[in-house]
């Protein structure tokens, strides 16, 4: 367990390495960082010596090895266009986003499973043809478009629940969370929905395609011959075997909740790390980019291997192979 | 009055073309003590029956007609609370596929206890003693240890056990076994037999066997009912049918299982079959292209000669190559295959025996020894087409008919692949004129053409399967398995198939199968082979009538005993 453990974690740092390297080249190699710092007027000498300060003329490796060491610490340097260290921004930007996909994900999670189970034990039901087809719905509208019709909606038509911004936010030194105000918490709802419905509705169908796959298998028809309840069957030998597959694309789709977060972000104007990300294009703020990308690859190799971990904890059969 | 009765069982399935009646019209009974078979092929109706004792038919399948009795009390019209206290606790039942019967992620203590918890009202502590009395009394040692593990650590024939296990939870007056050993070698089935007959007796259970396999009944069974298309046509004292049958379909079932005491020239065939399949047709083979001369050059010796065969399989890779761990599939095996000789190789699962056919036809690559084919040294040969040309001698027929075929390629064009690949034929009216022969030869007939594998059931499959191998005009056939997925009166037809062509082609054949039967009415010579060895090649009477090596004298033994009529 340990070994396998350690195994999967060089090769998350191998893939991070990567990501690294391709992050460094946007930095160095897109575009001129020193003209994106400086204004018309600088002349070539001050542009010459700003190179030298910024170690723009050392050899690649050192560069890359600078950056490298930055970036295990957190810092990515100046914003171009903000002029404040990129650390700080995030550091400022990361609660709010972190908040809203986590809650999201919550949401998608503890609806989206129940309704699977649900659709798959109650095959026929008018409910679960409700669930199905309204799923779809889920599936086939584009995030913003959902974002606006809840504004139209609860925001402008009923006006219950603030439209944009996170509220008022508790600075707790660490971390800024707005779920201890109760605008706070009103101003996360309509965001959290937003975000949470794609992914709802794909729980919900994954869930149920497992399940229907389980309860076809011999295991469960040999329970039922043992007469074995329904209820035990359903909840203990099926929902665990249906979970193993149901955390990969969990996992999978947690990461990509925080990483492309931003259209929900941008239609309801929250301050976090997607807004801050587009805000970066329009400005080609590089070092905002850079930090970003490698932000959110290291939060997808450390999903991966938390997932991966867990599948060793819930499958025997795995646990024999991996060995110590 | 009996422990379980069923009276005129009818079992409907809902269709779009109308009811499709399963089983029609059944009735039986078993007393306690006693094992009553219940033998058909494959959609005979067998399997339902069982089911529809315990009240599990697979939707959309009802029960239209009939009643079941337990110890004189109705049980099929209880309601779904009250099966449940019957399912489990008064009837257990055994499914075909211990590997498949037990929940993958839980231990096989907590699978009994919650069962024994279930039905018993034990204290956890009680039912985990029990659990481990179970798994004693079904043979399983260390059973204090093993209760702890999960269903993967167990091997096919302890999963069954402890499948047995579980049916006998809770005391139960009836069991029904469905095809409790066709997924286990010999030597376990025989285990499992003597185990399930032990136990029967001990506790003075009711059992019910359903199997396709006369062999089990012949073994076990006290009285045995034939199935046919529903319908049960015969019913009586094993003995009694077995070997005076009186109905037609039994007649002809029970003649065409391959005999184990004799060699007979042909397998008798199922000819009691009410809209039969096209037989083939006598085709004159040397006005055909298949048996026109092939353009392979002559050569002196064997056709197959193996020698010191090794093969290792890497279980556990480790950084440096030489601290891997390997699992050695073949440890140096040898023997050679005269030209025209039909070669089996016999063994259980695991022995290495599929192994063999795999490195000989280019699948697998050996870790050492040579593989030469009509003289040449496959793995020495460079040019690709020089070993093209020895690789289109050496045909294979694969043993599942359902997986060997791409089923999104229409039965022409799986035919035609190897006679393209190979640039058989001139242009394609000629392929389409060679995969019409090939059709007719292997009795399909050309309308199969252009129908798609999933069109057909096993048998024709596996003749589809065949005549694909036979595209290329090969020499040397490799058939693994060929009939094992198949039933009795489909098995006969294939093998006579093969047989037929193997002496109008003088192919030369190597032949694998655990079905010692099978191998003795097929093959000239035999090799036995356990856990990647070869202990033993004697001709094939020679080796039937006196054994060399124990292994092959204790397969033999375990053999289950049946012998035709007569």
């Amino acid at each position: 367990m340990l070994t396998f453990i350690a195994r999967r974690m060089i090769q998350s740092v191998l893939v991070m390495i990567a990501v690294g390297l391709i992050t460094f080249g946007l930095l160095r190699f897109v575009g001129d960082p020193i003209s994106n710092m400086v204004g018309q007027d600088t002349s070539i000498a001050e542009r010459e010596q700003l190179k030298e300060d910024l170690g723009l003329n050392d050899p690649f490796v050192i560069q890359f090895a600078n950056f490298a060491k930055n970036a295990v610490k957190g810092e990515f340097g100046l914003s171009y266009t903000l002029r404040v260290p990129v650390s700080q921004l995030l550091s400022e930007r990361l609660p709010a986003t972190l908040e809203l996909s986590i809650m999201s994900a919550l949401l998608a999670l503890f609806i989206g499973m129940p309704m699977g189970i649900y659709t798959a034990i109650h095959k026929d039901s008018w409910l679960t043809k409700f669930f199905l087809s309204s799923s779809l719905v889920g599936v086939s509208l584009p995030t913003f478009l959902i974002g606006i019709l809840l504004i139209l909606l609860f925001g402008v038509v009923f006006r219950w629940l603030p439209t944009f911004g996170r509220g008022e936010v508790v600075d707790l030194g660490w971390w800024t969370t707005g779920l201890l105000t109760w605008s706070g918490i009103k101003s996360l709802i309509l965001p959290t929905i937003t975000l949470a419905i794609f992914q709802l509705t794909l729980i919900m169908r994954l869930v149920r395609a497992e399940m229907l796959e389980v309860l076809r298998t011999d295991y469960i028809k040999f329970g039922r011959a043992r007469g074995l309840s329904m209820r035990a069957l359903h909840y203990r030998h099926a929902l665990k075997n249906t979970l193993i597959p149901v955390i990969t694309i969990t996992g999978l789709q947690l990461g990509s909740i925080i990483a492309f977060s931003l259209i929900t972000e941008s239609v309801f104007q929250w301050p976090g790390m997607g807004l801050l990300f587009i805000q970066a294009i329009g400005n080609a703020d590089v070092p905002i980019m850079a930090a970003y990308l490698v932000l959110i690859a290291f939060i997808f190799v450390a999903i991966n291997l938390m997932v991966d971990i867990l599948y060793v904890v819930l499958d025997p059969r795995l646990r024999t192979t991996v060995g110590d | 009055m009996s422990l379980l009765e069923v009276k005129n069982l009818t079992v409907k399935f809902p269709s779009r073309k109308g009811d499709f009646t399963a089983v029609d019209d059944v009735s039986l009974s078993v007393e306690p003590g006693e094992i009553l078979g219940i033998v058909g092929e494959s959609g005979a109706g067998k399997s339902t029956v069982g089911n529809a004792i315990i009240s599990l038919l697979e939707a959309p399948g009802y029960m239209s007609d009939g009643s079941i009795w337990l110890k004189g009390g109705r049980i099929d019209d209880l309601d779904e609370n009250l099966k449940s206290t019957i399912r489990g606790r008064r009837i257990g039942m055994i499914f075909q596929d211990p590997l498949t019967s037990l929940n993958p992620l839980e231990t096989v203590g907590a699978q009994l206890i919650e069962t024994i918890i279930l039905h018993l009202e034990l204290s956890e502590k009680a039912a985990r003693a029990r659990a481990i009395d179970l798994l004693n009394q079904v043979g399983i040692e260390n059973a204090e240890e093993r209760v702890d593990q999960y269903p993967h650590q167990f091997s096919g024939g302890m999963r069954q056990r402890v499948v047995i296990a579980l049916a006998l939870c809770s005391d139960p007056e009836v069991v029904i076994a469905d095809e409790p050993t066709t997924a286990l070698d010999v030597s376990i089935q025989a285990q499992i037999l003597s185990l399930l007959r032990k136990l029967c007796e001990e506790r003075n259970v009711g059992m019910i066997m359903v199997t396709h396999d006369m062999g089990v009944i012949a073994e076990i069974t006290d009285r045995v009912a034939v199935m046919y298309r529903g319908k049960l046509v015969e019913i009586g004292e094993t003995e009694k049918v077995l070997y005076k049958p009186t109905h037609e379909y039994t007649k002809s079932l029970i003649s065409a299982v391959p005999r184990p005491d004799k060699k007979a020239d042909r397998f008798p065939l199922v000819t009691y079959i009410e809209d039969v399949e096209t037989l083939p047709e006598d085709v004159k083979l040397s006005d055909l292209w298949l048996g026109k001369t092939r353009d392979y050059e002559d050569f002196e010796g064997s056709m197959l000669t193996v020698e010191r065969l090794k093969l290792d399989f890497v279980t556990k890779r480790a950084i440096f190559k030489r601290n891997n761990t390997y699992f050695t599939a073949l440890k140096g095996v040898s023997f050679d295959i005269k030209q025209g000789e039909v070669f089996g190789i016999v063994g259980e699962s695991g022995s290495g025996k599929s192994t063999i056919a795999r490195c000989v036809t280019g699948i697998y690559e050996p870790s050492d020894g040579t593989v030469s084919i009509c003289g040449a040294d496959l793995n020495k040969l460079v040019d690709i087409n020089k070993r093209n040309y020895y690789r289109r001698q050496t045909q294979m027929v694969f043993q599942d008919p359902f997986s060997s075929l791409n089923g999104r390629m229409r039965v022409e064009n799986i035919i035609a692949e190897p006679i393209i690949f190979h640039k058989q034929a001139a242009d394609k009216t000629e392929v389409r004129k060679i995969v019409h022969e090939l059709l007719e030869i292997v009795g399909l007939g050309t309308g199969a053409a252009r129908k798609f594998p999933h069109e057909f059931s096993g048998g024709q499959r596996q003749r589809i399967s065949i005549a694909r191998a036979l595209a290329t005009r090969p020499r040397f056939l490799i058939c693994d398995e060929p009939t094992s997925a198949l039933d009795v009166s489909i098995q006969a037809q294939i093998l006579n198939l093969l047989k037929d062509l193997q002496e109008e082609l003088g192919l030369t054949m190597m032949f694998i199968s655990h079905d010692l039967p099978v191998i003795r009415q097929m093959c000239d010579r035999v090799a036995v082979m356990q856990s990647g060895e070869i202990l033993e090649i004697a001709e094939t009477e020679a080796l039937f009538n006196t054994p060399q090596h124990s292994y092959t004298k204790k397969l033999l033994e375990l053999m289950p005993k049946f012998r035709t009529s007569a």
